[in-house]
């Protein structure tokens, strides 16, 4: 059995795109893609190979491209990628997900959308653009973008991560929605009113591998953890150099296994702790952590890695992959016990997905 | 001035970060329209999904794009008269 591992990177300046093979140590690049327009995610749909890359350029608005051949073509569209006459245009795609039947895609400013023939046309998922809170919705450091999709293996349900909006749950495939943010901080609000209903910021919302309620969530003020699809969350950041940090990425079959990266904090550069650079691990679910810096740069790590910037593979052991706003792209293909930098001369990466095929 | 019932003939240049986007697009093309909406309707005839690359939902021509005819900035809803010259523009920006 042949085995190619893509790695799937959506730049400030276009997708781009690493092949390997099983070893993982040898990549080789093409691109950039999709008009070196920004590009905020990247995916495949693991069925049938086809990559989407969301993103928005500032001359011509958002759009979902795709290539059916692993890139050597793609096509564009937003048809139906819109929000009503009367609001805030769309700027840009800033999430994608694979769900049962369709593509999701998140925007900014914040809504849900879905397709179901690949991308060529969409429909708003009204139910979340009509919540009652809607009006209250209040943008992060990014804009008010929506930035997480997770789909219920079940086909009905789904969460959606909003900044800093919060965590947002529908059981009925989006026609109504429901907040789940009880028991995550803002620390930017004054106690009593630290755990709003809404409201949090959010950075990035991931699913256990087979335990659909299982969620991890880091957040601007912590990172958390949920075994009740959100109902009630639990701090995880002890142990953790620090309660801030962007990415969040859980391990393919071990639902315990998270890997988190903690930045220095939100007000004092957000980049490494100590200019020391670390993926921070977990095999018991948060209970403790480990961090996995053999191979990373130990001095004069002044860089920080987005909310969509790491990801796993599906092989065994695991790679791990991450790439930083300075434009590296760092993997390991151990599960994160060490790393080597596959480049160092990308645009800002702003997210990072992986595809295996086996043939 | 165009006469009623007669549509006018214009000259659109487009620009070329919006070529790369159509590959079978020209540079040049003429357009029977008797306003910018109409020339941006034709454009999306021929090449589908330029609309959406050129105007936004409220609907308006995109922020950061201007169209001119003959020198002067235009609207979706500008008239336009025989001969007229669009140059489609992309703003100075970027980083």
């Amino acid at each position: 059995m042949t085995t190619k591992v893509l790695l799937l990177l959506g730049t400030k300046k276009g997708a781009f795109i690493f092949e390997s093979d099983r070893a993982r140590s040898d990549w080789r690049l093409s691109g950039p893609y999709c008009a070196a327009w920004p590009i905020n995610h990247v995916i495949a749909d693991p069925e049938t190979g086809v990559i989407y890359a969301g993103g928005g350029n500032p001359w011509f608005g958002p759009a979902v491209w795709k290539t059916t051949d692993f890139g050597a073509n793609w096509t564009h569209s937003s048809e139906g990628l819109a929000h009503e006459e009367d609001e805030t245009p769309v700027s840009s795609v800033w999430s994608l997900a694979n769900g049962a039947g369709c593509l999701y895609a998140g925007v900014e400013p914040a809504g849900l959308f879905q397709s179901k023939d690949g991308g060529q046309s969409w429909s708003h998922v009204h139910g979340l653009r009509d919540h009652s809170t809607r009006p209250q919705w209040q943008p992060g450091g990014a804009g008010l973008i929506l930035h997480s999709i997770v789909p219920h293996p079940n086909g009905k349900a789904i969460w959606v991560a909003m900044s800093a909006v919060g965590v947002f749950y529908s059981a009925d495939e989006g026609k109504s929605w429901e907040p789940r943010n009880r028991g995550t901080r803002n620390d930017y609000a004054p106690a009593p009113d630290n755990y709003p209903e809404f409201g949090q910021c959010v950075h990035s919302l991931v699913m256990a591998s087979g335990k659909p309620d299982r969620l991890y969530q880091q957040n601007h003020c912590g990172m958390y953890r949920t075994d009740d699809g959100g109902r009630e969350w639990r701090s995880i950041e002890s142990g953790l150099p620090s309660a801030f940090g962007f990415p969040a990425a859980a391990h393919p079959r071990d639902p315990d296994t998270l890997y988190l990266i903690p930045l220095n904090g939100d007000s004092i550069g957000r980049y490494m702790p100590d200019a020391k650079a670390a993926v921070w691990r977990t095999r018991d679910g948060g209970a403790s952590w480990q961090d996995c810096r053999r191979g990373l740069p130990q001095s004069q790590a002044f860089f920080g890695v987005l909310r969509q910037a790491m990801s796993v593979d599906r092989l065994d052991p695991a790679g791990v992959y991450f790439g930083t706003n300075t434009g590296h792209l760092y993997a390991s293909a151990d599960e994160g016990d060490s790393w080597t930098c596959v480049i160092d001369s990308l645009p800002p990466v702003h997210s990072v997905e992986t595809l295996v095929l086996e043939s | 001035m165009a006469h009623k019932g007669k549509v006018s003939e214009v000259q659109v240049i487009l620009p070329r970060p919006l070529l790369a986007l159509f590959p079978e697009a020209q540079a040049e093309v003429k357009i029977s329209a008797n306003t910018v909406a109409a020339v941006i309707a034709a454009l999306d005839a021929r090449w589908p999904g330029m609309k959406s690359r050129l105007c936004d939902e409220t609907p308006n021509i995109r922020r950061h794009l201007a169209i001119f005819c003959n020198g002067a900035r235009v609207e979706l809803r500008s008239h336009l008269e025989d001969g007229d010259k669009i140059y489609v523009l992309t703003a100075v920006s970027g980083g």
